[in-house]
């Protein structure tokens, strides 16, 4: 596959502005729930409010005398849908038995919809929500998992598309017990949620028994499509599943949720539209970033060369589903060392099943091992990029394979450079009677592409039209493919109109994981090519059919993706996006107070295809970095097994005034292995890293590892207060995984 | 949330009349913390009584210089008040501290005052509560309870009072002033929110036929010398773990007289005269705030999660003292005066 038409492009990298940007901007972009049908009803959750039981009575009478109440689902009453664990699962399902709504009267998690109130309208749903009493027979649910960490199990099954756990090299223990200096960590970090605004909602209009149209909030329209189909018995082409416009999602709209079902259910059980949109609470009632525990041992030698590293997790799931991510692979993939460990197991609490959350895995395990390097730097008299910079793996240690481009170097050096990375003192500096400190971490993400289609179309009067069911979560996925298509064939942008998010249109994959761009943008260019080449091979037919339209169809064809075998992980080369973050902090030791001055990221995610849209990227997961740094954490209450902080208002990301400067540095080196556009993905990269830069600088702001997130008042004010003590700087705590 | 009737008196007189005549009713003002509650299910109220049809609305300085700041006053009108920021800038830093300027812009300074507690069990009403549902037991004591009381909490309940502006009224010695069946009543700030004891229902002593009609400051002698500090866990839409409102008279490098509240820590804004008192007759420093700290927090105690608060409060009271002698709430814009690390 060549590039050739592409190489001096008008439109690709070029910093083009939102192409659905006006009409967002001013309403006109419809979400899920802006739909409305003639004889719409409204529907309202029934939320639990234990975390462990069974639903013993369902008292509704008074909910259904209440005018305008037109029915009440639950367990009790759900109407004949698929029995079987396989309808329920779909593209991205972990093993297990997925969440099915209303199957039975047991309650496996805070939060679980045990009845659906369906009226005229949406204040009477809610009303009538509030007057059904329900009575539980409650049984004590274990949402502690300290408690468990002992019966933590390897997962038997592997979840589909992992990279999975590393296998052992060298012998690290031996090596540990050799090594000086040494770092042994512990780390934890808490449950967190996405919270996109758009709440989770579904507009189900009901066309007829066989037949049903569907705006749902997903992040993959033709997963709902599957899901639907094979749970409500429908023919796929019978169920429309759009989704053009998703007010954020992060992950939370990879999988169907439950008001899809249950608006769907609704709707074909009454022949009728039937609108449903969670509450703010209700967001807390379904996938999330999961609580870990991680243990870090790390060894070097006298000079600084690493000889060692393990890295252990223990992730929580749910009893019903082994939910996992790719959380202990990094290391493999940065540090060259002779031996190495991993394990990652699970274990099992009464809570919804975690999900894919923005830089699922890697996010968690990054802020460990990051973390872990910079202490090691420290105990090996080494500035933590010169140290880095010494252990860098020229290859993939995992797959044993090179990678297809590696700019980590560059990150580091131009990073290092616009920050003023040469200004950093060990110990930090004071400002008056506030502490400076800096820091800096290693980003790291998958590059992937999935296959995915596209459909390109020109009309007589020359407007082209590009399709494809992929998802635009709001990352600039409509305007990479108009830059594209506007380039491939020649045209101005405004003669490009591109379509998005319908399960009608060419087959995609959920977006997702980083991979949307690349795959999608590889289709779009196939697409383009095709119709190109048919143009100029019709070229002499044109008078015949001047006025029909031509379309031509291209799939994303990437190398490695050409057999079954290679679409379970064979490649040739390990394709990989990476980032270096540098940070700047000052903290007021007397009062425990962090701000975060500035950051500057550095990032190499191969071609950037429109610097605009790009830089929103890399700032948006470097503001979630900071959140998960500082503010992020659900708490649970482990008497009642329910989250208490369940608000906006009280379950804290950052607002406006903690966000600081980010400076945002591309290394554009495309990765033509990967893609025929050289296209990497932004869309974990900027996250990832970015906890364990901040958690770096406030060490080096006022001597005090923290090493469980997030970084509250208390835990560093607990910190300070010990060093106060203590005066021993940078101590680590001794862990089980080392010694074992 | 459950339906409800809305009734608009237009006079002081009329408004009274409703509460008399429905003993469920609810007034309503901003709607800032009442309609949240309102759809938690927290609140159920059958009427709402909207007074702000009541000419409540003016801030006036009277012939004595006090200033009189009518019930229904916003929040965001009263801080940027030039005569505000002038005599009682604590007023506008402390205001200015608390919630988002679209929150600001709806609440209203009696609304403020009759805000309700953020503790997580108090708005979940499947969760034990004595202030929501008295002889329900109290699930915060054993539960999370970071952002709750050290000080003047009861068994029965360990909630703090939300409100950024009151910290400031106690230390200024602020009256509430209430009308009600038999006519006005003044209420000296520190009587007006209660302590839980056995009726943590109860926040305030206000009568339930009666109405906040309007807050009085007397002149101020800390226009100078004060400040307010609030530590909290984001920079802005937080409540405080800990904010403190400090005030100091300074004549001839002596400290005359001196005001310290505390938020963040009890069932109402703290106050403890011994504390002011060991100031007076010394010079402003890290020792004698230190000093009046310990006396302010002596019979703190911490629950589970909060023991941090206790120390945290000793070194906010001396930093907002160290702050206010300097005079450094008149350096920096109001809006960031309250912050650490500015």
């Amino acid at each position: 596959m060549t590039i050739a038409h592409v190489t001096s492009p008008t439109h690709i990298g070029k910093p083009v502005s939102r192409y659905e940007g006006m009409d967002k901007v001013t309403g006109r972009a419809r979400y899920a729930a802006d739909f409305a049908a003639p004889g719409m009803a409204h529907a309202v959750v029934v939320s639990a409010d234990i975390a462990l039981g069974r639903v013993t009575q369902l008292l509704t009478a008074e909910a259904e005398r209440l005018p305008g109440v037109i029915a009440i689902l639950s367990h009790l009453n759900c109407p004949d849908v698929a029995k079987g664990d396989k309808a329920y699962q779909d593209q991205v399902s972990p093993p297990g038995s997925p969440f099915r709504p209303f199957r039975d009267e047991r309650v496996m998690f805070d939060g679980q919809p045990i009845a659906l109130v369906v009226a005229e309208d949406f204040e009477t749903a809610r009303h009538a929500a509030r007057l059904i009493h329900v009575v539980y027979e409650q049984d004590t649910a274990n949402t502690d998992m300290s408690a468990v960490l002992g019966i933590a199990y390897k997962p038997p099954k592997k979840r589909f598309g992992m990279n999975g756990v590393p296998g052992r090299r060298g012998d690290t223990q031996d090596a540990l017990r050799v090594a000086h200096p040494r770092v042994d960590a512990h780390y934890e970090t808490p449950p967190a949620y996405h919270h996109p605004m758009e709440m989770h909602a579904t507009t189900a209009i009901w066309i007829s028994d066989t037949k049903i149209h569907v705006h749902d909030k997903t992040q993959g329209a033709q997963n709902s499509r599957n899901y639907i189909a094979a749970i409500f018995g429908y023919s796929k082409d019978d169920v429309i599943v759009e989704a053009p416009y998703i007010g954020g999602a992060f992950g939370s709209g990879l999988r169907p949720q439950y008001q899809l079902f249950l608006a769907v259910l609704a709707a074909r059980e009454l022949k009728r539209p039937v609108q449903l949109m969670l509450t703010r609470q209700q967001m807390f009632s379904f996938g999330h970033r999961p609580q870990t525990h991680q243990n870090i041992s790390l060894g070097a030698t006298g000079e600084g060369l690493m000889t060692s590293i393990f890295h252990e997790v223990v992730a929580a799931t749910s009893t019903y589903e082994d939910y996992q991510e790719d959380v202990v692979h990094w290391a493999e993939l940065l540090y060259a060392t002779e031996n190495a460990s991993y394990a990652y197991a699970l274990t099992k609490l009464d809570i919804a099943t975690p999900s894919d959350m923005r830089a699922p895995g890697g996010g968690l395990g990054m802020f460990a091992i990051e973390s872990a390097i910079d202490e090691l730097a420290e105990a090996s008299s080494m500035d933590p990029v010169g140290f880095r910079l010494q252990n860098y793996s020229e290859r993939d240690q995992f797959e044993d394979r090179p990678f297809s481009t590696k700019e980590l170097r560059s990150c580091f050096s131009e990073g290092a450079a616009a920050f003023g990375w040469q200004h950093r003192q060990a110990g930090g500096h004071s400002d008056g009677h506030v502490r400076l400190g800096m820091g800096m971490a290693t980003g790291i993400w998958e590059a992937n592409i999935l296959p995915t289609n596209a459909l390109a179309r020109r009309h007589s009067d020359g407007r082209i039209e590009i399709e494809t069911a992929m998802a635009d979560i709001g990352t600039g996925t409509y305007t990479i493919c108009q830059q594209v298509a506007a380039d491939v064939l020649g045209v101005s942008l405004d003669m490009v109109s591109v379509r998005l998010g319908d399960s009608r249109l060419a087959n995609a994959p959920v977006e997702g994981g980083s991979f949307g761009a690349a795959s999608v943008t590889a289709a779009v260019e196939a697409a383009c090519k095709a119709l190109k080449n048919k143009l100029e091979s019709s070229a002499r037919d044109i008078g015949k059919h001047a006025n029909a339209p031509i379309e031509a169809e291209g799939g994303s064809d990437p190398y490695y993706f050409k057999t079954a075998k290679a679409l379970l992980g064979f490649k040739s080369h390990s394709t990989y996006s990476h980032s270096a973050v540098f940070a700047e902090v000052a903290v007021e030791p007397e009062l425990a107070a962090i701000h975060v001055r500035r950051i500057v990221i550095a990032v190499d995610a191969g071609r950037i295809l429109n610097p605009k849209t790009a830089r929103s990227q890399i700032i948006g997961g470097a503001t979630w970095g900071l959140s998960m740094a500082l503010h992020e954490e659900a708490l649970r209450d482990h008497t009642s097994g329910r989250i208490v902080n369940r608000s906006l208002g009280e379950y804290h990301f950052p607002v406006c005034a903690d966000i600081p400067d980010i400076k945002v540095i591309f290394i554009e080196t495309p990765d033509t292995k990967l893609n025929p556009l050289g296209v990497k993905g932004l869309g974990e990269i900027g996250l990832v890293g970015t906890a364990a830069a901040i958690a770096n600088a406030i060490y080096n702001a006022v001597g005090v590892r923290m090493r469980k997130l997030p970084i509250t008042s208390e835990r560093l004010f607990e910190g300070l207060v010990q060093n106060e003590r203590h005066r021993t700087i940078g101590s680590a705590l001794p862990l089980k995984g080392a010694s074992a | 949330m459950r339906p409800f009737e809305l009734v608009r008196p237009d006079t002081m007189v009329q408004a009274i009349e409703y509460l008399q005549a429905y003993p469920a009713a609810k007034l309503i003002a901003g709607g800032t913390n009442l309609l949240d509650l309102m759809k938690e299910d927290v609140e159920q109220p059958h009427i709402l009584i909207d007074v702000t049809r009541l000419p409540l609305t003016s801030i006036v300085i009277t012939d004595d210089g006090s200033l009189r700041i009518g019930a229904l006053v916003k929040n965001t009108d009263l801080a940027y008040n030039p005569d505000v920021m002038e005599g009682w800038p604590l007023i506008s830093a402390a205001l200015l501290a608390g919630a988002s300027p679209q929150l600001r812009n709806m609440a209203t300074t009696a609304g403020n005052l009759l805000q309700r507690t953020r503790c997580y069990y108090f708005y979940d009403t499947a969760a034990a509560c004595n202030k929501r549902s008295p002889g329900q037991g109290c699930a915060a004591i054993k539960g999370h309870n970071r952002i709750h009381a050290i000080l003047g909490s009861s068994d029965q309940c360990v909630a703090t009072h939300p409100s950024d502006f009151c910290v400031a009224l106690a230390a200024l010695d602020a009256v509430v002033v209430v009308q009600g069946p038999l006519g006005e009543r003044r209420i000296a700030f520190a009587d007006f929110h209660r302590l839980p004891g056995d009726s943590p229902e109860r926040d305030t002593t206000l009568d339930r036929h009666e109405i906040v009609t309007a807050v009085e400051l007397a002149p101020s002698a800390y226009a100078v010398h004060c400040d307010y500090l609030k530590l909290r866990d984001r920079r802005s839409y937080a409540f405080a773990l800990v904010s403190v409102a400090g005030c100091l008279e300074i004549r001839d490098g002596v400290i005359v007289s001196a005001r310290i509240a505390l938020g963040g820590v009890a069932h109402k804004p703290w106050r403890d005269y011994r504390a002011e008192q060991s100031l007076v007759g010394k010079a402003p420093g890290k020792d004698a705030f230190a000093a009046a700290a310990s006396i302010l927090l002596s019979e703190a105690k911490p629950l589970r999660d909060n023991a941090f608060k206790i120390e945290l409060s000793q070194r906010a009271i001396v930093h907002a003292l160290t702050r206010a002698a300097a005079g450094s709430l008149h350096k920096l814009p109001l809006e960031l005066g309250n912050r650490p690390l500015q």
